[in-house]
């Protein structure tokens, strides 16, 4: 696990930039210090999380330490401050550490030349690439070039020519010629993803990026580098020309492949998902995530998407959906004849109307589908819905799984309610599922079980409705929707409302009032309340 | 703050109204007459106006428009037949009425232009949308989208006014270009 | 108002005769009639066009047919194949109405109008009421509640605004419009409009300067009634974007359109009517055109019958001529300066009028 361990102890260091004065803990850089002030200080290859190695030198300033006189007093300026001793030449930001009494500029005279120097410099064997660089739009170049640079050209000679469109692994494609040789990717590589396989070969303005022979980037965390990559040098494989960013609508989101729960942004397009980003958590996955739950998103957009109510695989309408499946529940639940399928991947609002459902009708058992596969060091866990701690907390994972089988088997259990889980993988096979009377399914996809379903109704994706999961280290996080739900789907929480008994339908009028009710009656989130939990979400504190 | 309009003071006879009517009368008489000689005599009809005339019989005569009319917006390929546009969407983006629909793609290997990488796979301009605005024409970093003068599209369906890819170049054709960018990639 | 009289003069209009040929004359009478009013509002419409067109040096619908001439025939078909657009807001029923309102009572006051003198020993009016002008104000007053029901069923503003303006307006000059008229009948001695033509042989009755007045307030009191411009407040397109049919579409909208038209040419109708002789020619006709001709014979028709009828077109043009050319001339008035002129000049001069007219007849005596 990544996380910035800020020790509280740390010796305070006061400093002025730009005439303002500021104290921060001692060993921060210039360039973090600047930005607690609100001060930008351009720069490419210092990444917060990777170590400082000042190669780009973008982020030159100005910096001064106050005259010691021999006594070692600081000489003073008649009006008062400390007389300082500037530096004749201009230095890198981000490897300054602060110092007591030092004085910053960020933006003098010979700071903004050095920045149109170093500018001019990048910009020489640039390619004219933008209309088709999938970076066009959140470029750290253009950006600069626009802010920092000269907007015109003295160079005349012949760019250096390097390689285009290299498949560096089976997730990146590399464009050599745009490459600033920042190196933030390399770093990445040896430090965060510990699969040292980038490199640099030739020298000079031939200097080019390259995987060691006989290596390719294909770690779990490839991704990644992409992300960091200031520039278009290197691009997803997967979303390369698929959409400009700026059509991108960004939703603050959740990953849900696995229990980490890595902060994501999802980038959509009039209902399209086109990419997940990592979103900086510091106490989740800092500012990473792993390729396969970046690339886990097709399935949104899959065309196949359940938009209407089905009957026996007829379309059918919501206004008989309900009161029908509604009936068909109550009828085996008051026989005793109903178990229940909850959803490990569901939220915890809606984990909780299915509790509720549980409790009223009620149901003979309850279980959530477990899911397990492999795990690193780094951010992916073993356990593989995100939610399995919400539904512990909820006391719906009780590992009933194979009692509400055998009782399938047996024909104590005749109706079966299944909440977005394909049975069909968790060992219950067609003739099983035969056997019941009637088998309700919210789902988003057809499966096999939703083909044997008496009821199948539509629900959302988790980028169409909002909702809260609980991680593996039993923290609240939030997902908010990208766009609304497609067709005739309905969000699950309304769904789920209907399905409850007459009686409780008019306290949950919106997705608000079941997160209320959640929290009010679950004494582990006391005191939670949705604003609360941010975009960081909250830890809370569980004894499961 | 109240500002008081002075009406005029009518006279006894101007209160009548009847020679205001009078004069209104001989107005649109004069105009009357004169157009119905002149489109008799099959002279001009109308007014002649120093600018020329204030009205022509649409379809049969057409304003000759001038040469910074901006009519349809069209794709356009360079003399070596290769399509400009490189599908970086800047004009759907700035298009105001959100006219234009494209889909990248990247261009498949084997192609001689292969090494610009990408190129639309489709390209959808609803000319039922469009507004003859010419910001596309204005954003194109690649001088790929190029209004015309042409205004006047009649079509049968809704669907035949939006001009997808082959329309579009086959509307543009060809035009001289003065920088190969891509050429040596 | 069905007043007693009224019923009677039907009555005996069709009973009197009764028969097979009686009924068939009748019914023959009003399809011609009707169908000839139908054509003319068409062909007024065209008329307007072309008339605006030319005043604002430009040619008009020119396209279908010859100069134009089947544009009317385009029309109503374009009109009955448009869609027809119920908006959702309206009050269905009255909605529907409304429209039919409107141009029912422009038609049916033509009824009363003497066309021509005779053809064929039949009289050219279809109705020969001896109330025939209390007949023409009773049902044309009528009109107003297509408008009025029309602003209001459309559950919109601006048609509201407009139902209302109308309402005013039509009430106001009504009542100026039917005293301007009570000289004449002191004059003739009749209410019966053929009567009221049949004095008119000698001499027009607009050239009695009386008259001449009332002739003048009558014409601009129509133009109020009919909501022509200058004094189309209700439909100002301007303001009230189209006024009481700012709802409407296709072919409810069109029968709005006609009833304007209708009522233009009753109007011009009845000035020819009470003023300009009706079906009178100036001048003596030649003494031949009263023999039958003989290729007409089994009809026994006189071609003089025939040239009534046309006198009586022919001056109703010239007054559908001055409506329009009105229309493209003057500007709209104010609504104040449209109701200052109905109440507080035509009402009173009316009045005087009457007085005048009476003082006249008792010094003539
Ligand atoms: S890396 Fe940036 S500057 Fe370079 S081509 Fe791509 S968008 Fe343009
Ligand atoms: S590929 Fe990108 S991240 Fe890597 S060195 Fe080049 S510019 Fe930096
Ligand atoms: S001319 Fe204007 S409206 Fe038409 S496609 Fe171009 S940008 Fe869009
Ligand atoms: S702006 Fe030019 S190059 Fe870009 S997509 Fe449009 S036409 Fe193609
Ligand atoms: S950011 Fe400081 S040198 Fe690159």
């Amino acid at each position: 696990m990544i996380a910035d361990a800020k020790s509280t102890s740390t010796p305070m260091v006061n400093l002025t930039i730009n005439d303002r004065p500021l104290s921060v803990p001692q060993g921060t850089n210039l360039i973090e210090a600047a930005a607690k002030l609100g001060i930008h200080v351009p720069h490419y290859c210092y990444h917060p999380k990777l170590t400082v190695v000042g190669n780009c030198r973008m982020c030159l300033i100005e910096m001064g330490t106050p005259q010691i006189e021999p006594d070692k007093k600081s000489v003073l300026k008649p009006d008062g401050p400390p007389e300082i001793t500037w530096m004749p030449r201009p230095q890198i930001a981000c490897a300054t550490l602060v110092s007591e009494g030092m004085a910053v500029r960020t933006h003098s005279k010979m700071v903004e030349e050095c920045r149109k120097g170093v500018m001019e410099f990048l910009l020489i064997n640039h390619p004219l690439d933008c209309p088709i660089c999938d970076q066009a739009g959140e470029c750290r170049l253009q950006e600069y070039s626009v802010d920092y640079g000269t907007g015109g050209s003295r160079f005349v000679e012949r760019k250096v020519k390097r390689p285009k469109k290299v498949e560096l692994g089976p997730r990146v494609t590399l464009d050599d010629e745009r490459c600033i040789l920042c190196s933030r990717c390399v770093r990445f590589c040896q430090e965060v993803a510990k699969d040292d396989v980038l490199g640099f070969t030739d020298r000079g303005g031939h200097t080019t990026l390259g995987c060691y022979p006989g290596k390719k980037l294909e770690n779990n965390y490839s991704l990644n580098t992409v992300d960091i990559c200031p520039v278009g040098a290197l691009t997803s494989s997967d979303f390369r020309f698929q959409m400009r960013v700026w059509f991108l609508k960004e939703a603050r989101s959740v990953c849900t492949s696995c229990a980490t729960g890595c902060n994501i942004t999802v980038g959509s397009r009039e209902g399209v998902v086109y990419r997940y980003t990592p979103r900086q958590n510091d106490a989740v996955n800092s500012t990473w995530m792993c390729d396969a739950g970046r690339l886990n998103y097709a399935w949104i957009n899959d065309p196949r998407r359940l938009t209407r109510p089905l009957k026996n695989g007829q379309s059918a309408e919501w206004s008989d959906a309900l009161p029908d499946a509604r009936h068909l529940l109550r009828e085996a639940g008051m026989k005793g004849q109903l178990a229940i399928v909850a959803s490990g991947r569901a939220s915890t609002e809606e984990l909780f109307l299915v509790r509720q459902m549980a409790a009223l009708f009620p149901a003979a058992a309850v279980d959530i589908v477990g899911r397990t596969g492999g795990h690193d060091q780094i951010l992916v866990s073993a356990d593989k819905n995100p939610n399995t701690s919400g539904a512990k907390l909820l006391g719906l994972a009780t590992g009933k799984l194979a009692e509400i089988k055998k009782g399938i088997e047996s024909g104590r259990i005749k109706t079966l309610f299944v909440q977005g889980e394909n049975l069909e993988k968790a060992g219950f096979e067609a003739g099983l599922l035969a056997k019941l009377d009637a088998l309700v399914v919210l789902d988003i996809l057809p499966s096999p079980t939703t083909q044997m379903a008496t009821w199948v109704l539509p629900g959302a994706a988790h980028v169409e409705k909002n909702g809260t999961f609980i991680n593996g280290r039993g923290r609240l996080q939030r997902f908010l929707p990208s766009f609304s739900v497609k067709g005739h789907a309905h969000e699950d929480w309304y769904i789920l409302k209907e399905l409850l008994p007459e009686a409780e339908h008019t306290q949950y009028h919106s997705f608000h009032s079941v997160f209320e009710a959640m929290v009010r009656e679950t004494p582990a989130l006391a005191g939670v309340a949705w604003e609360g939990v941010g975009d960081q979400g909250t830890p809370l504190d569980l004894k499961l | 703050m109240t500002i008081k309009i002075e009406r005029p003071v009518l006279k006894w006879h101007e209160n009548l109204y009847f020679p205001a009517i009078w004069g209104g009368i001989k107005v649109t008489s004069r105009h009357f007459w004169k157009t119905v000689g002149n489109w008799i005599s099959g002279k001009k009809y109308g007014m002649i106006t120093s600018t020329g005339r204030v009205t022509m019989e649409y379809p049969e005569e057409k304003w000759a428009v001038p040469n910074e009319y901006r009519g349809a917006p069209t794709l356009v390929k360079d003399p070596d037949g290769r399509i400009k546009c490189v599908a970086c969407q800047l004009c759907e983006f700035v298009c105001p009425p959100r006219a234009i629909t494209i889909t990248p793609e990247p261009i498949p290997g084997q192609l001689p232009n292969a090494t610009v990488e990408k190129w639309p796979k489709e390209f959808e301009i609803d000319m039922l949308r469009c507004i003859y605005c010419g910001l596309c024409e204005e954003v194109c970093p690649e001088e790929a989208i190029f209004l015309l003068k042409d205004y006047s599209f009649v079509g049968e369906s809704r669907e035949e006014l939006v001009h997808n890819k082959e329309r579009l170049l086959e509307l543009g054709g060809m035009r001289q270009d003065k920088i190969y960018k891509w050429k040596n990639k | 108002m069905m007043t007693e009289p009224m019923i009677a003069g039907l009555w005996t209009d069709t009973v009197s005769f009764f028969g097979v040929h009686a009924v068939a004359v009748v019914l023959l009478k009003i399809a011609v009639v009707l169908f000839a009013l139908l054509g003319l509002v068409s062909y007024t419409v065209l008329a307007e066009r072309r008339i605006s067109a030319f005043i604002q040096d430009r040619l008009g619908p020119n396209r279908v047919g010859w100069f134009g001439l089947l544009q009317p025939v385009a029309d109503s078909f374009k009109f009955l194949l448009k869609e027809n657009v119920m908006p959702a807001h309206v009050n269905r029923i009255y909605y529907v109405l409304a429209p039919c309102i409107a141009l029912a009572p422009a038609l049916l006051t033509f009824i009363v109008i003497p066309f021509g003198n005779t053809l064929a020993g039949e009289p050219m009016v279809i109705a020969n009421l001896n109330v025939g002008v209390l007949w023409m104000f009773s049902i044309a007053s009528l009109g107003v509640y297509g408008i009025v029901l029309g602003g209001w069923a459309s559950n919109s503003k601006y048609p509201f605004l407009g139902g209302i303006r109308s309402s005013a307006q039509m009430i106001s000059y009504e009542i100026s419009m039917g005293l301007s008229l009570i000289p004449v009948f002191m004059h003739v001695g009749s209410l019966n409009l053929t009567e009221i033509v049949n004095a008119q042989s000698h001499r027009w009755l607009f050239l009695h300067p009386n008259l001449f007045l009332a002739f003048l307030i009558f014409m601009i009191s129509s133009f109020a009634e009919t909501n022509r411009l200058p004094f189309d407040l209700p439909e100002s397109e301007q303001e009230l974007v189209g006024g009481y049919h700012t709802e409407y579409g296709s072919m409810k909208f069109a029968l709005f359109f006609l009833a304007e038209y209708a009522n233009m040419i009753t109007a011009s109708a009845l000035m020819v009517t009470l003023f300009f002789g009706g079906w009178q020619v100036p001048f003596a006709l030649p003494e031949s055109l009263s023999h039958p001709v003989t290729w007409l014979a089994p009809f026994v028709f006189q071609p003089v019958g025939f040239v009534y009828i046309l006198s009586f077109f022919l001056k109703m043009l010239l007054f559908l001529g001055v409506f329009i050319w009105i229309r493209w001339t003057l500007p709209r008035f104010r609504y104040d300066q449209l109701m200052n002129l109905g109440w507080k000049v035509f009402l009173p001069m009316a009045l005087a009028n009457v007085f005048v007219m009476g003082i006249w007849m008792a010094l003539s005596v």
